[in-house]
């Protein structure tokens, strides 16, 4: 593996370890998130279970998005995009670099935490691989489509709102696949059509989305 | 050298030999070699402790991969902050950091946009030794500077903006 993708991911990686509301916020906001509808809606056990799969996907990409204003605003900030665009690398390479090292200190929690989130919701327990499936699917898009906000919005002050107004459209298919898919599921049926255009939506997104980040964030830094 | 009055195009200028902007017009002919840069914004991760910030440069720049730190933050004079977060550092000591940046690219032609600004005398010399040395080993460097020269025995071409309409 290259060394300088390695490099930057350790260092981002490292990072996010440290400045511990990075990645713990967008955690606290899901399970915040989350725990507020059984509050609201009464503690029907069947209600819940029917919304439980587009509660936790709606908190799960709320979360995500949240977290995706910082992606590239402090090496914007301080200079370190700059450095990283002199280098001999390609840009996208580095970019995908610093999208795993987001996916894995937000989306990888998000997965770890969700089957907790589904007791909660009474989601039935055969669904619970099949949510898994689509959050193991469906946050690695969540980081690369946001990505790709974050790129072009990182040198706007107040980026963050006209992220979410940008990225939102583009990540209503892998909520729809997946809501669709789990909700399937719990009722007995099979989500091996939902889940398999998740993939290939993942695929296209892990193909383009760090050309276009790296494009974007020359548009920002000029 | 490149001097002018704040606000000339200094800044646009070298940022543009470095690729991060596009020139309206004109044509850029730059050698076949790597940019080493340093601006305004110094590209140190205030969280990360002054050796970490230039082991991720080390490893991330080819030639600085097998660099002993330590010999170079000693050279800098900041061996002794090696270990505290560089947002613990004064603004003088974040300089010197990243002009510590420079030792792993020899090879590259330098881009320093005001590298004097900041520093104390002996980091003013400092920054002097690093340009003699690289113009004995070849390479070459663009100074933006708008209150101090490089040094008299460097081989120098000075280069004044008088008006944004130099660059343009």
């Amino acid at each position: 593996m290259n060394n300088t993708f390695i490099a930057l991911l350790r260092r981002d990686f490292l990072m996010v370890l440290r400045n511990k509301s990075e990645w713990l916020q967008p955690l606290f906001f899901l399970v915040v998130v989350v725990s507020l509808f059984p509050l609201g809606l009464g503690p029907g056990p069947t209600l819940l279970s029917r919304i439980a799969p587009g509660v936790v996907w709606i908190a799960a990409l709320l979360a995500s998005v949240l977290s995706l204003d910082h992606l590239f605003r402090s090496d914007y900030e301080d200079g370190s995009l700059e450095q990283l665009m002199l280098g001999n690398q390609s840009l996208s390479l580095l970019v995908l670099a610093k999208l795993l090292a987001h996916w894995l200190t937000t989306g990888l929690p998000i997965i770890a935490l969700s089957p907790l989130l589904a007791v909660w919701l009474n989601l039935p327990m055969e669904a619970f691989p099949t949510l898994v499936k689509s959050l193991v699917l469906g946050t690695p898009v969540l980081t690369l489509v946001g990505g790709i906000g974050a790129a072009l919005t990182v040198g706007l002050r107040g980026g963050g709102q006209l992220l979410a107004l940008l990225v939102f459209p583009l990540l209503v298919p892998v909520l729809i696949f997946a809501t669709m898919g789990v909700s399937a599921v719990a009722g007995g049926m099979e989500a091996t059509a939902q889940l398999g255009l998740m993939f290939a939506y993942l695929i296209m997104a892990l193909t383009l989305a760090p050309f276009a980040c790296a494009a974007a964030l020359r548009i920002s830094i000029s | 050298m490149v001097t002018g009055a704040n606000g000339c195009g200094k800044t646009t200028l070298i940022r543009i030999i470095a690729g991060l902007l596009d020139a309206s017009s004109g044509a850029l002919h730059l050698p076949e070699t790597a940019i080493a840069y340093v601006g305004h914004y110094l590209g140190l991760k205030d969280t990360m402790t002054v050796r970490e910030n230039l082991q991720f440069y080390a490893r991330f720049t080819s030639g600085g991969r097998d660099r002993d730190i330590d010999a170079d933050l000693e050279r800098m004079q900041i061996r002794a902050h090696a270990d505290q977060p560089a947002r613990s550092l004064s603004a003088g000591q974040r300089k010197r950091c990243a002009l510590a940046r420079l030792l792993f690219q020899p090879d590259a032609l330098w881009l320093l946009d005001e590298p004097y600004a900041n520093l104390d005398a002996e980091g003013l010399s400092l920054v002097d030794g690093l340009l003699r040395e690289h113009q004995q080993q070849g390479g070459m460097a663009v100074v933006v500077s708008h209150n101090r020269m490089v040094p008299d025995d460097l081989e120098t071409k000075t280069l004044r903006v008088e008006a944004w309409s130099d660059v343009l």
